[in-house]
């Protein structure tokens, strides 16, 4: 998918930003969801060899993706499921249209899926006259809002509950004014409860699927999914074609991981395992690429399709806390968000590898080791190389770079700078050549640069 | 070429050398008191452990739960607990279970390191009851606590079609504003009785 406008980060950053409190309470919102994260990672002694285990199992999986793809179709057809194949988001949109047309369906639930987000699914049943009502929680929430999730864990972190009170009050005839969750909680259970109810179709997103049974794995914590296809007797699941793990058993690595990553939680309220269809219902599996397998294909890119969505990497960005999920433009935001966007439409991606600043809290937080600041340098130079950075970067990186091959030059510019900075007029240092400076003060000029300081303490 | 055909030969166009798959043994987390570790984990994610003796000590601890003894409809597929006036075999369709209060259903193992039971729904005829009651509570043996998920799978097979699920505490979010609220979509209570003798 391709956004109309190139997305520019930083202008979108801005807009986020100009709200200094709401600013910081996002920062203090997902900062509390990484601090419950890093209790429960210290309370295993293993934690550390669970991340190595999930690593290697997802690297195995990737090494031999296509074998197990054909495993699990054999073994999901085995367990009575009907299993589909989509190259691109129109096929599996066709796909999706075509079953719920094919069973006279207008009503449908879905729980959180964002490969559904990524395909742009929702519209695209709409506008066959097909109700989609999406049920988690704060996926309804930002649905009403007219808006897409802002982050992949959390939908409606960017709002406030006073805002999701007047939202409710507009479509659910809540009490005007009236924020306590709680309360909107119940509005939202009664709401749904008659979705569920009338639904004529369920459709879930896919955490793991497993080769060796054919059967996959969907997590929540408000028993959405369950409902939306304990119901209905159609069940269609969508899911990337990296969403494959080789053994029923790697589950217990996996489910150990997610929970604990994403929320803070030791496990999800429920994890529920299907293997083919409720006694006389139907299951449909469909098998999506869109792009996965060009992924694949990069030696540099490949280890991002190990992500198992937990979120992790955008509780801790301290960009993402700061800038906020909308920033990115993108269906996945945040730091493995930077990765997998590019790699869809590089230049209308280009400013997001570099809407970091490479402190490398992403990759230490990473279930699965995904090195992904590793992965946003690399793909600096690859927007370099490409031609699709920015003149000014372009111009103000060339100009560096030369200067940094000359040593004598270098240290002579820094002696001129130390001297002639203090003495200008503020104008001259900061308008709008000076990114850095818009916000913060340059630091004070010291007499002497780091070559002088060390070679007088050598001389003594 | 059909698109799975297209999928897959994609994948393979790029041979990657093979990566070792590890083994499932590890250096796992073990409790000397998993009953004890269970409790404890189920408590701190919403849900409440009760020990009991035999069938009987449930029964009577039943009727000091509040959510129970006011409850107009219980399911319970156990026979032996002598509970419940609604009989899963006899309601045609899983909406009819909507005003059904309390279900108690047997859990086949508790996990020890996060309050999960697995309840496989092989004996329920409607899986729906699991998470649209009001209230659930799950009967498990008392020796089937296992420390941790890797136990869990080594107990699990998934030869036959199925549904089975882990339930670790009552349905909840925290999607507005991240306050804890129990009783998203599914129950508002869940109790979990740790039977001693075989039941």
């Amino acid at each position: 998918m391709t956004p109309s406008t190139p997305t520019q980060h930083p202008d979108l950053a801005a807009k986020f930003v100009a709200d200094e409190d709401r600013m910081h309470w996002h920062d203090q919102a997902l900062w509390f969801v990484r601090l419950k994260r890093d209790k429960m990672a210290r309370a295993l002694p293993e934690w550390e060899e669970l991340r190595e285990r999930a690593a290697a199992i997802k690297a195995h999986t990737m090494s031999r993706l296509a074998d197990y793809l054909e495993q699990f179709e054999a073994q999901a057809t085995r367990c009575g499921a009907q299993v589909h194949w989509a190259r691109d988001a129109a096929e599996h949109n066709a796909i999706v249209l075509s079953i719920l047309q094919a069973h006279g369906v207008t009503r449908v639930v879905k729980s959180k899926s964002m490969l559904t987000e990524e395909c742009h699914l929702n519209p695209c049943l709409e506008q066959q006259g097909i109700e989609v009502v999406d049920t988690d929680l704060g996926e309804r929430i930002v649905q009403l809002a007219g808006q897409p999730p802002s982050h992949i864990v959390l939908p409606a972190i960017h709002l406030k509950k006073e805002d999701i009170g007047a939202l409710f009050h507009q479509h659910l005839q809540t009490e005007a004014g009236a924020s306590d969750p709680k309360y909107l909680t119940e509005a939202a259970r009664q709401h749904l409860r008659e979705k569920f109810l009338n639904a004529q179709a369920g459709i879930t997103g896919v955490n793991f699927a497993i080769a060796e049974t054919g059967g996959f794995v969907v997590c929540t914590n408000e028993g959405n999914a369950d409902l939306g296809v304990s119901l209905p007797r159609l069940h269609i699941a969508c899911m990337g074609i990296e969403k494959l793990i080789p053994r029923a058993a790697d589950l217990g690595v996996f489910l150990r991981l997610l929970a604990r990553s994403a929320t803070g939680q030791p496990i999800t309220t429920y994890s529920s395992h299907f293997h083919g269809p409720a006694p006389g219902g139907e299951l449909h599996v469909v098998l999506v690429d869109n792009g996965r397998s060009g992924i694949l294909a990069s030696d540099d890119f490949r280890r991002s399709l190990n992500c198992i969505r937990c979120g992790a990497c955008m509780n801790t960005c301290p960009v993402y806390r700061r800038s906020g999920g909308y920033s990115y433009n993108a269906t996945i935001p945040g730091p493995i968000g930077s990765i997998l966007s590019p790699t869809r439409d590089a230049q209308a991606y280009a400013s997001l590898p570099s809407a970091c600043s490479l402190c490398g809290s992403c990759t230490d937080v990473c279930p699965v080791k995904i090195d992904l600041h590793h992965q946003l340098l690399t793909w600096r130079g690859e927007l370099r190389k490409r031609g699709l950075l920015p003149w000014s970067k372009r111009l103000a990186m060339w100009g560096l770079g030369w200067l940094m091959q000359h040593p004598r030059l270098y240290n002579f510019a820094g002696r001129m700078a130390r001297w002639v900075v203090p003495c200008l007029p503020r104008g001259l240092i900061y308008n709008r050549m000076n990114a850095w400076g818009r916000q913060r003060e340059l630091p004070a000029m010291p007499k002497h640069s780091f070559r002088e300081l060390y070679s007088k303490r050598h001389d003594q | 070429m059909t698109s799975k055909a297209q999928i897959l030969s994609a994948v393979r166009r790029t041979p990657l050398p093979l990566r070792e798959l590890p083994p499932h043994a590890g250096p796992w987390l073990t409790f000397a008191d998993r009953a004890g570790q269970f409790a404890t984990s189920l408590a701190s994610v919403g849900g409440v452990c009760l020990a009991a003796r035999d069938v009987a000590a449930i029964r009577a601890a039943l009727e000091t739960l509040p959510q129970i003894t006011a409850a107009k409809k219980v399911c319970s597929p156990l026979p032996e607990l002598g509970v419940g006036n609604v009989s899963l075999p006899d309601v045609a369709t899983p909406h009819d279970l909507e005003d059904v209060d309390v279900a108690i259903v047997p859990g086949e193992f508790a996990v020890a390191e996060n309050g999960a039971v697995w309840v496989n729904a092989r004996g329920l005829k409607h899986r729906a009851i699991l998470f649209l009651v009001q209230h659930l509570v799950l009967v498990v043996r008392g020796d089937a606590v296992v420390n941790t998920m890797h136990e869990a799978y080594a107990r699990l097979e998934f030869a036959e079609p199925g549904f089975g699920v882990f339930i670790s505490g009552p349905s909840k979010t925290a999607d507005i504003e991240q306050s804890l609220v129990i009783g998203a979509h599914g129950p508002r209570s869940h109790t979990v009785f740790l039977l001693e003798a075989a039941p």
